[in-house]
Formats: structure tokens, sequence, C-alpha cells
């Protein structure tokens, strides 16, 4: 493993060594001393072309508890405001000497683009891209569920999958890059997956996609599910008329009070309810909901530090990088580009 | 072989009463394992320091410690997947802290063993136990009990294979060889 871009062609292998290296990480955190000693001097360089609190702090935590040094780079106020290109900002990102690259970027495809070039020779982590992936987002959800499904059949979660878990995705899947990559892991580990929306925010071609589809949560709370996941209703992505009103959608598609209680009268004491955060509370989920026992959104974002650790320590760990390209190297090293800046200051 | 399985079973008997002995008693001994094949050997010696003094919970003083966050090689070797550290319930502040390997060679593994404990707490003493010391030291560290001085060529392999992680096919192993490298 070289970059962490995607879910969808993660192997089972590599899905499972993550989750099982973040346990020991999740570890770290409950000691007094909350620091590891382990990429010390290495360079994380966390790069957010869209806003973002949780996923940027999140990985700065991570990559501070393994003692890298964090370099944050927000697009607004930064020369791409100027219009530089994303080459430009990734080369003289390299030329600093950055060892990995943490992406956001509202193109989907820009991570693939800066890890398929030779701009830049290090790590690229995508921390979503677009409507496309958001790798880690769902590697810390797999890793909330495993821990909760290894809890209920009291084995031990190291090296266990989710195979036999049903889980349903609700919500804005059209515009959600955390459905795709949960989609695409959960299958990969084996759990069954349902996504349930209304047929205007789903993408075309889902039918081709590795689970079944519902346009009735009721219907599917009803068959049985291990972890309900909500989706965030993304209103900074709704240019068009996706459904009536904000009230029609979350007595629909939300889930309220009286779904929350529907829970208990089906029999499923042991269902999560998952939110990769932000909430909209009131809309695609209720404040009781969210702030049920059975809700898992603070353990997500605990988690989502252990889950970014145990990525920044598998890709910066270990000699597997390979050589700066050749005909990159008179542009990208550091030693190159800083006689060219000096040359040009001294004029 | 270097050591057969009688062999390893005597070197660990003699360094558990040797422990005992240097701690004049088994009053807040700790003995932790570096994995892999270090926490079984604790495991082990555990047992043996038990049953040389009867009033000791062999479960209650061993515990592992994971040294690969802070080894020094992780940008040389190949990715190494961490294992967990688990201390005693009694935790390490002011215990005689045994650290336990299979072999002492370039010294490193110890020395991050040193600050990944710094780490977890401040034990009283630090002292360390291994079943082969092979010489070739890089560091300045030194065993205070060692189950077999062995003069090696950095250029062979000393292969420990335990029973608790060397069993293939149900057939257990225990034994101490040298190996050529290619």
């Amino acid at each position: 493993m070289r970059h962490l871009l995607s879910t969808e062609d993660l192997s089972r292998s590599n899905a499972i060594r993550i989750l099982d290296t973040a346990e020991e990480m999740a570890a770290v955190g409950e000691r007094e001393v909350k620091k590891l000693p382990t990429l010390r001097g290495r360079t994380v360089v966390n790069l957010f072309f869209e806003d973002s609190t949780r996923t940027r702090i999140s990985f700065e935590a991570a990559a501070k508890r393994l003692s890298a040094d964090v370099i944050n780079f927000a697009a607004k106020g930064s020369s791409v405001s100027k219009g530089e290109s994303l080459k430009d900002t990734a080369q003289t990102l390299s030329a600093m000497g950055a060892d990995a690259v943490v992406i956001r970027h509202w193109a989907s495809g820009a991570p693939h683009r800066l890890a398929a070039t030779d701009w830049i020779d290090a790590a690229v982590i995508n921390a979503g891209d677009g409507t496309h992936e958001h790798p880690t987002q769902a590697l810390l959800d797999a890793f909330t569920m495993r821990r909760h499904w290894s809890r209920l059949a009291g084995t031990p979660s190291a090296g266990a999958d989710l195979s036999g878990m049903r889980v349903a995705i609700a919500g804005d899947v059209l515009h959600s890059r955390v459905a795709r990559s949960n989609v695409w892991l959960l299958r990969t580990l084996g759990a069954e997956v349902t996504l349930v929306a209304p047929p205007t925010l789903l993408p075309i071609g889902v039918d081709k996609w590795p689970c079944s589809v519902s346009y009735d949560l009721d219907e599917t709370l009803a068959r049985g599910v291990d972890a309900m996941m909500m989706l965030r209703v993304q209103g900074e992505r709704m240019n068009a008329s996706f459904f009536p009103t904000t009230r029609e959608y979350s007595r629909r598609w939300g889930f309220d009070d009286t779904r929350l209680r529907a829970l208990d009268s089906l029999g499923l004491k042991d269902t999560i309810i998952m939110h990769p955060g932000p909430m909209n509370r009131g809309l695609e989920i209720s404040s009781a909901a969210a702030d049920s026992p059975r809700s898992t959104v603070l353990a997500q974002v605990r988690n989502g530090v252990s889950i970014r650790m145990a990525a920044l320590y598998l890709l910066l760990s270990g000699d597997t990088r390979e050589p700066a390209h050749q005909a990159n190297s008179t542009h990208s090293t550091p030693a190159g580009h800083t006689s060219a800046l000096v040359t040009k200051e001294s004029h | 072989m270097v050591l057969s399985q009688a062999d390893i079973d005597r070197a660990l008997t003699r360094i558990a009463h040797e422990i005992l002995e240097s701690n004049k008693g088994s009053q807040d001994l700790v003995l932790l394992g570096i994995p892999r094949r270090g926490y079984p050997l604790a495991v082990r010696l555990a047992a043996k320091i038990a049953a040389a003094d009867p009033t000791v919970d062999p479960a209650a003083i061993v515990g592992q410690l994971d040294v690969t966050m802070f080894r020094d090689d992780l940008s040389h070797q190949g990715m190494r997947p961490p294992y967990p550290t688990q201390l005693p319930r009694t935790g390490i502040d002011n215990k005689v802290v045994v650290l336990i390997d299979d072999v002492l060679y370039s010294g490193r593994t110890i020395r991050a063993a040193l600050d990944a404990i710094i780490d977890l707490g401040r034990p009283r003493i630090v002292r360390l136990a291994v079943l082969i010391d092979r010489g070739h030291r890089e560091l300045p560290i030194r065993a205070d009990h060692v189950g077999k001085n062995l003069p090696t060529s950095s250029s062979e392999k000393v292969r420990v294979r335990l029973e608790e992680t060397d069993t293939v096919d149900g057939v257990p192993v225990n034994e101490v060889v040298i190996e050529a490298t290619a």
C-alpha cells in the first residue's frame, strides 16, 4: 500500500490490517502519554480545497499523536485563490519535503491525479474528493461497526470482519462520498448493505452497486438492521428540487423519534445509529436519536483519530516508497527548488 | 541445534531463580515480554517464579510490551504490524520491571522498549532477561540475566522456535538453532 485513495480497490487483507492497527492506536489514546515517536521528523500536509472541521482536525490529531510535523493548507486565503493549479501547489509542497499529503478536493479524482502523476513523491491520502470517495470515513465506520459486532458476538475484534452484519445507509446517497466508500468497504468485509433514499437522491447506475436499494425506510427497519447509518442532507450541493420540503424529507427519510421507538418495538435492541457528521438535527436525524445510547456519533469521531493514525503509520513506515521519478527529479528535489528560490529572491 | 527443549527449560528455571535472588523475593516484580517470542518466555518465567514462591499469582505479574512504534528502523525495514501492549493490572509505577526477549543482538529493540516503558509509567528498576545473547551490540546495553551466551557471526541468523509461536501443523517445537544466511 502506497496511497489510500479509495475503498473500492482496497483488498480485504489491507482493510483488516488497517482496522487491526487502529485497534492498537486506540489503546494509545487511553494512555497517560497519548503520543508515539513513530513518525518523528516526517511531514504531513493537510491540503484542504473544501471546508472541513472534523476530518482536518482528526488528521491533524492523528499526525501529531505519531509525532509528525503537520502543515495545514486551506485553499481559502492561499495562492489557490490567485489561480494556482493543483500541479503547482503539489510541487511546492513536494519542495517543502512533504512525506504525506492528505487531500480533500471538490473535484472527484483529484487525489488519484496527485498519486498517479510525478508531481509529488509523497503518500497521498484521500480525505474526500467531490462526490466520489472518503475512504478513512468508511474505515472508521467499519471500525465502529466491527467493535460493536465483535462485542455482541463476544469475540475479540482483531482480525475479524463484518460477515452477516446488516447495514442500512439512508439519505442523500447521490451526493455522498461516505455512502460510496462504505458500500465498497462493507462489501469487502462481508456485510449486507441496503441503501435507502428517495429515487431523486440515488445516482444513476446504483443498480450495479454491490448492495440492495430500498425506497422505504420503515420497511427496511422492519426487515431487521444491525447498523443504521444516516447521511447528511448536503444542502450546499442541492442545486435542484430533490424533495418537496424538508418536513416531508424528515417524515419519510429521517430517523425521527417514532422510528427510534420502532426499533424497540421491533425487538432490535442492539441496533446502533450512526452519522458521519455534521448532523442536521431535526432533518435527517432527531435529537433524541442522535443523543440516544444507540448513537455512535461520538465513538465514530474518536475512532476516526485511531483509523487515521493507522493509515499514516502504514503508509509512512516501511521502505516501500518508490524513488522519485527520474524526469521529475530536477524539478522536485528540495535542493533544486531551494536554489531556484534563492536565486529568485536575490534578484 | 544450540539449545534443545530441555536446555531452554533449564535456562529459564535458572533465570527465574536469578530474578528472585536479585530482587530478594517476589515483591513488586513485573515481567514484560516483548512480542512475539519474549511474551511466551515471560509467561513461562512467571510460572517458574510462582513454583518457587507460592504467594505469586503468575497471571498477575506478566504483561506484554510492544515496541514497534518506538523503533528507530521503521523507515528502513518493511512494514511491521503493531502488537497489543498489555500491562498487569497493578501497572508498572514503582515496580521492578524485568524486560524479557528471546535474542539480544544490536540492543536496538531494548532501546525502543526503554522508551516505550517511559511513556507508560515510572518503574523503580528496569532489568533485562534474554534467552540468547549473541553479541554484536550497537548500543551500550547489557542483559542482567542470560540463558546462553552464543558467539555468532553477523552473517548468521539465530532462530528461537517456541511451541506458543511456532507450532506448525500441530507439531510443537522448542529449540534454538543457528542458520547461515545465503
